[in-house]
């Protein structure tokens, strides 16, 4: 009598109490999961930048040391410099991307494949597009080594001089960028509301007055993703520079993701707390593109429930 | 529609158009045309710098089976789908979970764990690299394809939750509540009728993951060393030392990388782009 009692209440407890405890319930493996990967680690990284540490014998504290080093060291500057020209010329995937998507955005034979197409290069692996333009570029087999005899440049390598390898590397990442952008707008125009561009119309809007003062605004949300996906993956990059040029010639095409990799990972020496203090320096770079994200995603968020 | 459709156009700009729009797609495409080339010629060809013109030989079989054989192409090939898939359920099944929980659930720290979620999405890599090769190394994983697996796991949770939550909560909350009225368990909600819901989301979702996945360089070189677990990416790149010139056997691997994720991209096209979206149509 008293355990059916006891069950009894048991379960009202949980009817009661259910709906305040299944969230958690259900948050807990992925919650828990993401904590230990990614939350944790950009704290200890954070630790780790006032340690000098080889990864093996014990770390000893060096308070500010490392950032300190970061100011003297020309590297670091080269690197954070390429960073800007990657976010200046990465951002050029945006309009080109528009400009694209408004070409192809038309009903004819065959459009459906032929949009499928220009998409592709965005689902093939940063690897390969590197491994294609870097032989694009070689001076005497690749593929621009005729145009380049052409305009009197014999022999010239573009990832090979300090002036020109990072452009090099950013040209070839503007490939699937592009196709990303475009995808985006191509989406972003598919949802525009077409009464109010028949309405434009009527009053007279043609051309670049009804793109730039109707159109436009209306794909507000595909420009937002379209800048926040070029800016993280301008800093983001990586890959393109591991296969293209690993930094050089001479650390001149380096960006910050990479140096960091460098120092903390290769045969250039494992330096944990001098690499940890370059990633701490990218994250907060990187912090303010999402801390604005975020900032507008509660905006939203506040209008949706009022 | 914007902009004009062409056919209310004069018929000059039909054509025009009609001629610029094959044009430009090859122009588009000639980087792909050249790997793909490039994968039908042989040495001779490569030494001789015949690069555009046409093949003296078609070496594509044979390129294939020099790669396949002379190389670790199939046991990286192998790996990248035994990290991709296992990353690509676990990542879904988890975000299914903690969407499910966000985007029904009113409690004070809501949206903090949201907005967690997707600061942690964001991050660069770096700044998670040696804790987690530190942990990797710690429990004993390093090097192994699990170890590989379960950061993936996390780390794709954070976008998957963005994606899910937003997804579930634009469903119609009447549902819910009425099942909720008619004395249905969370946990029954849950499994009977927001995940048969969800199903476009999880296909976008999987179709998303795996091309990421596949696609990973990064963690690859990160948290694997040797050819028994190192998927296509890495393994690519370790092959390019050793090919130097061989540009014909280069452009065939490039292929046999690029094919899944973009079959898997044909198949699902809709869902790949409304996942790109992240599902927003909202202007």
């Amino acid at each position: 009598m008293e355990l059916n009692n006891s069950k009894a209440k048991r379960i009202t407890w949980w009817q009661k109490n259910q709906v305040k405890i299944s969230p958690w319930i259900f948050l807990a493996p992925g919650l828990i999961f993401f904590s230990i990967y990614v939350i944790a680690p950009i704290f200890v990284s954070i630790g780790i930048s006032f340690y000098q540490w080889d990864g093996l014998s014990p770390s000893i504290y060096v308070g500010l040391q490392n950032y300190i080093e970061l100011l003297d060291d020309e590297y670091f500057y080269i690197s954070l410099w390429n960073n800007l020209k990657w976010l200046i010329f990465f951002m050029l995937a945006v309009p080109i991307g528009l400009g694209l998507a408004i070409f192809l955005n038309q009903i004819v034979f065959g459009i459906r494949l032929i949009k499928s197409l220009f998409f592709f290069p965005f689902v093939i692996s940063q690897v390969v597009i590197g491994l294609i333009f870097t032989w694009f570029y070689q001076p005497n087999y690749g593929v621009i080594a005729p145009f380049l005899n052409f305009i009197g440049l014999e022999g010239f390598s573009i990832l090979a001089n300090e002036n020109t390898a990072t452009y090099g590397i950013i040209f070839a990442g503007l490939y699937p960028q592009i196709a990303y952008c475009l995808i985006l707008y191509l989406t972003g125009l598919n949802n525009i509301n077409p009464e109010q561009i028949e309405a434009g119309r009527m009053d007279g809007a043609k051309g670049f007055h009804l793109f730039w003062n109707i159109v436009l605004p209306q794909l507000r949300h595909a420009t937002f993703l379209a800048i926040v996906v070029t800016v993280i993956g301008a800093l983001r990059s990586f890959d393109m520079v591991a296969i293209m040029t690993q930094g050089g010639p001479y650390g001149y095409s380096n960006v910050l993701a990479y140096y960091m990799f460098e120092q903390a990972l290769s045969e250039y020496g494992y330096r944990m707390g001098y690499g940890s203090a370059i990633a701490t320096v990218l994250f907060t770079i990187m912090m303010f593109y999402i801390l604005f994200f975020i900032y507008r995603m509660y905006r939203n968020e506040r209008e949706d429930n009022n | 529609m914007f902009p004009t459709p062409i056919h209310q156009r004069p018929i000059v700009n039909q054509y025009i158009y009609k001629i610029f729009l094959p044009i430009s797609l090859i122009i588009w495409l000639i980087p792909i045309f050249g790997i793909l080339m490039t994968s039908i010629r042989g040495l001779g060809d490569i030494t001789a710098g015949n690069m555009w013109g046409t093949p003296s030989e078609f070496l594509l079989f044979s390129n294939l089976y020099d790669v396949f054989t002379n190389t670790p192409m199939i046991k990286y090939t192998l790996n990248s789908f035994k990290v991709t898939i296992p990353t690509m359920l676990g990542a879904v099944a988890l975000s299914c979970m903690t969407g499910f929980a966000l985007a029904n659930y009113k409690f004070k720290t809501n949206l903090i764990i949201f907005f967690i979620f997707i600061a942690g999405n964001f991050v660069p890599f770096q700044i998670l690299m040696i804790p987690v090769r530190d942990l990797t190394f710690k429990i004993g994983l390093y090097n192994t394809i699990t170890g590989l697996v379960l950061f993936h796991v996390a780390f794709q949770t954070g976008f998957c939750t963005l994606f899910m939550r937003n997804f579930i909560k634009a469903l119609p909350q009447e549902l819910i509540e009425a099942a909720r009225m008619d004395g249905a368990s969370e946990f029954r909600i849950f499994w009977k009728i927001i995940l048969p819901l969800t199903r476009p989301a999880i296909a976008a979702l999987c179709v998303l993951i795996f091309t990421f996945i596949w696609n990973d360089y990064f963690w690859a070189t990160v948290l694997i060393q040797g050819d028994h677990a190192m998927p296509i990416t890495a393994g690519l790149k370790s092959l390019n030392g050793q090919w130097i010139t061989a540009y014909h056997l280069l452009s065939t691997g490039s292929i046999v990388a690029a094919i899944p994720p973009v079959i898997m991209f044909f198949l699902m096209q809709k869902h790949f782009i409304a996942g790109l979206t992240l599902g927003a149509t909202k202007g």
